[in-house]
């Protein structure tokens, strides 16, 4: 059995790691509330913006024709994987190299290469025998659109070129506080129509007036689609970081009481066990002076 | 009257009913009434002026977006709108300073660091948009 000095010792150990872990938990709420209402508040924009392509896509006459919806057969192609910063989430960064790792299997095949935000994602591939075009630490869920918008001229940029004939995300969509999970989505080529569901007969019917054209508009909106998709990727991945952290660092804090708990009651055990010794050898040694 | 709301991916700025709105196409400056034709258009860099419904008429400076119109629904897409009773005068003319000896050490050769040419050039443009605004107003 342990010494009272040993537990005692643990104790206090464990206890200023609960203390730690709390303090992450409470500065992971924190950041949570502000990078939500980011996600809040680039919705908004982003639904218009849909709502507008459609609408374009669908008064115009005829099939606007751009570099972005070339679908091409695919002999080489990208994944852009989108990691956090930091560790210490559960099972975040780990989820996301698992479905990375997933991605790379399948691609094994043919030429590939890794886009990668974060640096989780950038230590795991750094070492390993991957083709890294490009990676970027330090978003922290800043929605930074002109740093956005480089990010993504270089990717359209290599997909327009030739490069690459398709990219992929991986990346975790925040649905709400408690539920956030790995998505894999193509980027590029943009699938026809981003949203669309409205009645296209009734569109046709609103006989728009274009200025300058449709397709001049067109060539002018989608990259603004790319980057405003780029950021919501990026701000809800931060969100979801943050909420997993969260949740992480709560159920550490738990464990760490419960284990103060169970180091009390050894603890205690350990005092009473010495007193008890204790009291029998005053006991005994009474009984010896009295012969 | 009718429905105007301006977007921008940071917020929504305003959403509320407006007797009138001007924005700068890329085609020229239009005005919007009500039961204008639907339209799609693309914005230049420029002012925005609208009238709201207490006859106050607000003016912006736009560094560029998208305005549709539709059934007395107008949707402005701005990439960054500025109000002209906020623009900071002094720092604008700082920035177009910054901007223009950032292009004159690019056209003179002697461009030791990277300088991006097209950052410099948006911001040449952008300051150059903020003081005419202001101007305008003041």
């Amino acid at each position: 059995m342990a010494t009272l000095r040993e537990v005692r010792k643990r104790i206090r150990g464990v206890k200023s790691t609960r203390r730690i872990t709390r303090a992450m938990e409470m500065v992971a709420a924190a950041k949570l509330r502000k990078a939500q209402a980011r996600v809040e508040q680039a919705k908004p924009y982003a639904a218009k913006l849909d709502e507008m392509l459609s609408h374009l896509a669908a008064a115009s006459t005829g099939e606007i024709q751009h570099p972005f919806f070339e679908q091409r057969p695919v002999e080489k192609s990208t994944l852009v994987l989108v990691t956090a910063d930091r560790g210490l989430c559960g099972s975040f960064n780990a989820n996301l190299m698992r479905e990375a790792e997933a991605w790379r299997r399948e691609h094994a095949d043919e030429p590939f290469e890794f886009m990668l935000f974060g640096k989780k994602g950038w230590d795991y591939y750094r070492r390993r025998d991957v083709d890294v075009l490009d990676h970027q630490l330090g978003w922290e869920g800043e929605m930074d659109y002109g740093r956005a918008r480089d990010a993504v001229q270089m990717l359209t940029d290599r997909f327009v070129s030739g490069k690459t004939d398709r990219i992929d995300l991986i990346y975790t969509t925040f649905v709400s506080m408690g539920s956030f999970r790995v998505t894999r989505e193509t980027f590029l080529p943009i699938p026809r129509h981003p949203t669309g569901s409205e009645d296209e007969d009734q569109e046709r019917e609103r006989d728009y007036i274009f200025e300058p054209d449709p397709q001049a508009i067109y060539e002018q909106l989608l990259p603004y689609y790319a980057t405003t998709k780029m950021i919501t990727v990026l701000t809800e991945s931060f969100a979801s970081e943050q909420a997993s952290r969260m949740l992480a660092m709560n159920a550490a804090t738990k464990a760490a009481g419960d284990m103060i708990d169970a180091l009390t009651l050894d603890f205690n055990k350990a005092r009473q066990a010495q007193i008890t010794k204790e009291l029998s050898e005053v006991v005994s040694g009474a009984d010896a002076l009295k012969g | 009257m009718f429905r105007l709301s301006i977007v921008t991916p940071e917020r929504v700025y305003y959403d509320g009913d407006v007797a009138s709105l001007v924005v700068p196409g890329t085609e020229g400056y239009l005005g919007i009434l009500s039961n204008h034709a639907p339209l799609i258009t693309a914005l230049q860099e420029g002012r925005i002026e609208y009238r709201d419904e207490a006859d106050t008429v607000h003016i912006l400076a736009v560094s560029g977006g998208f305005l549709e119109v539709f059934d007395n629904k107008a949707t402005l897409l701005a990439d960054a709108v500025e109000a002209a009773e906020e623009i900071d005068v002094d720092r604008a003319r700082d920035a177009l300073e910054r901007a223009r000896k950032k292009l004159e050490k690019v056209s003179s050769g002697s461009s030791p660091e990277e300088i991006n040419v097209d950052e410099a050039r948006d911001a040449l443009q952008r300051a150059r948009n903020r003081i005419k605004v202001y101007n305008e107003t003041h």
